[in-house]
């Protein structure tokens, strides 16, 4: 049975003039326990309405449209944040959010951060027996616990503050991670160490199964097991990383991909084709491809007709053209 | 032609800040020189000093010690500076005035200059410029900055390059804050400036496959130092400093193994 | 415009600007209709309210309404004196150190420091009773004005250090902006809404300050404020003898005044700060 399901998700939010935004159009997929399934897309695709559609926080200006969400069989559709916060947040679903400076309360130490945790979720419990669980949690993600248990979230580097949010995100062992581009705003050292933080943290079955969001595909390749492509609130391809990088379908996938630049020798002479234009305003509704605008192979029945993901070679492509 | 003189050259230029105990060198003892027309990225993790480094070659901060030459004379004058070396920041939406339009502060960049072109022949310059970015005018037509998005913002930045026409743009991290597709465009343009108005560019990145798509060389900078430096098919192929190959082995690779799992 | 849309659809910005309009009519356009006579004798002293006197008459006779049309009016004019003033001083001094930074920010941030430790009512009260013969009501506003501008330029300054290292004063400067052009173009647009709450609790600030000053008897010889209504009905025993006519309807209006402005500094920080907006 599936851990995580996400059937035919529509979400959308209102914007301070009554406008009507779908961010979100008719997302499925679901995961197996230990897979790691990674989201890319450019910005403004809908990733980040996404990721809390799939922990069922819907605060407004954000809503519900249709579709369902379930962890281990149990819908999150519904159900009130407070629910959601004290029943589902941090012990079914956690997330790794992007900035781990806007993450930490800065008037209190880690300690007590961790602590409030534990304590909010957890009743009873011995104060020494959560001290020494803590202990053991940072020093196994190979923080000095002593100190950077101590310190208050100012007094720590970075990639510290961003390894205890991590910490503090999978202290109860929650059955599903989404990372929200936990990489994106660090260099690429500190990005290599956090993807081992949490590959060490998969390896040591602190959890299994995770959502990995960012834009850098060659990021994901080394990450996840199975890649999606999301554009303008819809997925237009899923298959395995290696099919999606190494042999993409979709033409925007193709364009990501040739936008992307690695340092190899040799690659000054590579041709980049940037693509022109901007995601489809999600306001209105749209006939026809969300792609077809910007699309190199657009045919003039592409405006027309919506497309439907389909298989193509054992995985889905949402392109009538695509082989 | 390439002038035979260098763009900028710079000799132990340090700067610190700070006082005491408390006191960091963010550029330390750096010397390179930048030849005319040419593109050199600086590369560097977090707080490397490539930013402050970038910032004193535009002028904005002034070192502590050190000589920094621009084509052979040292920058006394800010303003007479700028009108030859111009900036692109990092993050386009705190670059410009929130309370201006978009087109009335690409206008007034001509304020840097002694003698101001005719307003009719300032207008035009703002919409090649404008077209130079593939913006038709009218897009951004009495809009505000917010009303942008960060693609378009990010273009913004280049084409006032592109209007103002300086001989040398300091380009400060304009990749970081965009996406994939975004940055390649902003890389095209970078490619553009030079090809078409004979630009020297610096460019500043923590992202060495970035460098090597567009640079002539490359310098890699680590705790304020420039550890080694060169052309890009060297750097990116026989690494000899372990700062570069550090680097090089924590970008994602597409083809080759990046953490063993 | 679509920001005051957004005031307008905020209860409590509509309260308090309907509240202190209130006040305001009271203040300036009551007089048109009623008949202000604060010297004349209107009746025997401490006559209850009644139909002829609305709410009665003070311990030498002069009806109360013209009295508290008259303090109301004394009020707000100190509050808004003293207020421009620490606004306008603050402002500038608060904007000037923060971009300037170095030895100019040192200095004023210890003028600053000092103004903020002495207890600027003690200074209050000391000017107000060495100047036993010429303390008029707008000295005493210019006074109060002089002496509760450190937290305004504390606040600004803040804010004004924060904007310098933004990127849009460095794409200023290369764009050839001078130090005059960029404190007034690109720093002072961003502080406007900030400076304009400050103002308002400037103005509160004033018009309590000014009332306690006078109700320890130190308030201006030739206006009535609200703050002297009161001190008239303390020291002529109105407290004692019951009459609460002499200071209930005085405290009201003091009280609307200042809750009025209140309300519209929070309303605003509501709709002007994006990260409280939802």
């Amino acid at each position: 049975m599936p851990i995580f399901e996400v059937n035919d998700l529509h979400l959308h939010y209102l914007t301070r003039f009554g406008a009507k935004i779908h961010a979100v159009a008719g997302v499925s997929f679901s995961m197996e326990q230990g897979e790691i399934l990674g989201i890319a897309g450019e910005s403004g695709c809908g990733k980040s309405t996404l990721v809390n559609g799939l922990m069922g926080l819907f605060i407004p200006p954000l809503y519900p449209t249709s579709g369902d969400v379930r962890v281990g069989g149990e819908s999150l559709m519904g159900r009130t944040p407070k629910d959601i916060r004290e029943n589902v947040l941090a012990r079914k679903v956690s997330m790794i959010p992007q900035g781990a400076i806007n993450a930490l309360n800065p008037t209190r130490k880690i300690k007590h951060l961790a602590m409030d945790l534990i304590k909010s979720h957890e009743k009873g419990g011995n104060k020494n027996e959560i001290q020494k669980r803590l202990y053991d949690r940072f020093n196994l993600l190979g923080l000095d616990a002593e100190r950077v248990l101590n310190s208050f979230p100012i007094e720590l580097t970075a990639g510290e503050r961003q390894r205890s949010v991590i910490g503090l995100t999978t202290l109860l062992d929650p059955e599903m991670v989404i990372a929200d581009e936990p990489t994106s705003a660090l260099d690429v050292t500190t990005q290599k160490a956090v993807i081992k933080l949490i590959f060490n943290l998969l390896d040591k079955k602190i959890f299994s199964t995770m959502i990995f969001i960012t834009h850098e595909l060659p990021l994901l390749r080394h990450v996840a097991h199975r890649i999606a492509i999301m554009y303008a609130g819809q997925f237009v391809e899923l298959g395995t990383a290696e099919q999606v990088v190494f042999d993409p379908r979709h033409p925007y996938t193709r364009a990501l991909m040739d936008a992307m630049l690695s340092a190899e020798p040799g690659q000054a002479k590579k041709e980049t084709k940037p693509l022109e234009g901007a995601p489809p305003n999600l306001a209105h509704p749209i006939s026809g491809c969300r792609f077809a605008a910007r699309c190199p192979s657009a045919k003039p029945d592409c405006r027309i007709n919506e497309q439907s993901l389909r298989i193509v070679g054992e995985r889905q492509v949402r392109c009538d053209y695509a082989e | 032609m390439p002038n035979k003189q260098p763009a900028f050259e710079a000799r132990d230029l340090s700067r610190s800040f700070g006082h005491g105990d408390r006191r960091i060198k963010a550029v330390d003892n750096v010397s390179l020189t930048i030849q005319d027309q040419e593109i050199v990225t600086i590369v560097g993790g977090s707080s490397c000093g490539k930013s402050v480094l970038a910032k004193t070659l535009l002028g904005l901060i002034p070192p502590t010690s050190g000589e920094l030459l621009y084509r052979g004379k040292p920058i006394t004058d800010q303003r007479s500076h700028w009108r030859d070396v111009q900036p692109v920041f990092q993050d386009p939406f705190s670059c410009f005035n929130q309370f201006f339009k978009i087109r009335s502060q690409l206008r007034s960049s001509f304020g840097i200059y002694k003698k101001k072109p005719s307003k009719d022949e300032i207008e035009v310059r703002v919409d090649e410029g404008l077209r130079a970015v593939n913006i038709v005018p009218s897009e951004i037509e009495g809009k505000y900055p917010f009303e942008l998005s960060g693609g378009q913002m990010q273009r913004m930045l280049l084409a006032r390059v592109f209007i103002l026409r300086p001989r040398v743009l300091i380009a400060d991290e304009p990749t970081s804050m965009v996406d994939a597709c975004v940055r390649a465009n902003i890389l095209d343009y970078l490619m553009k400036l030079k090809k078409e108005l004979k630009m020297t560019i610096v460019f500043i990145t923590h992202d060495i496959g970035l460098a090597c798509y567009v640079s002539d060389r490359i310098f890699i900078m680590h705790a304020g130092k420039i550890v080694e430096g060169g052309p890009p098919d060297e750097i990116t192929g026989a690494p000899k400093n372990q700062h570069t190959i550090q680097l090089l082995e924590d970008v994602p690779h597409l083809h080759k193994e990046w953490i063993a799992r | 415009m679509k920001l005051f849309l957004n005031l307008l659809k905020t209860p409590s910005f509509v309260f308090g600007v309907t509240l202190f309009l209130a006040t305001l009519g009271v203040a300036l356009v009551l007089p048109w209709f009623y008949d202000v006579d604060t010297v004349g004798r209107a009746g025997t002293p401490y006559l209850p309210p009644s139909a002829e006197h609305l709410l009665g008459t003070n311990h030498l006779g002069v009806d109360f309404v013209s009295l508290l049309i008259t303090g109301l009016r004394a009020s707000l004019y100190v509050g808004l004196l003293a207020g421009c003033i620490a606004t306008l001083l603050g402002t500038f001094l608060g904007v000037y150190a923060g971009y300037k930074g170095g030895w100019i920010d040192d200095l004023i941030n210890l003028v600053t420091n000092l103004f903020i430790v002495i207890p600027y009512f003690v200074v209050l009260i000391l000017i107000s009773a060495s100047l036993e013969e010429g303390r008029s009501l707008q000295l005493i506003a210019v006074i109060i004005g002089l002496t509760t501008w450190p937290w305004t330029t504390r606040s600004v300054r803040a804010q004004a250090a924060s904007l310098k290292s933004r990127d849009h004063i460095g794409l200023a400067k290369v764009n050839g902006c001078g130090t005059f052009q960029i404190v007034t173009l690109h720093i002072l647009p961003y502080l406007l809404s900030y400076v304009f709450m400050v103002f308002i609790i400037q103005i509160a600030a004033g018009i309590l300050v000014e009332a306690s000053i006078s109700m320890i008897g130190l308030g201006p010889y030739d206006s009535i404020s609200l703050g002297v209504l009161m001190d008239d009905a303390m020291k002529n025993e109105a407290l004692g003898d019951g009459i609460w006519w002499a200071f209930i309807p005085s405290t009201i209006l003091i009280t609307a005044v200042v809750f009025a402005l209140y309300t519209l500094n929070t309303s605003m920080e509501g709709v002007f700060n994006p990260r409280l907006r939802k």
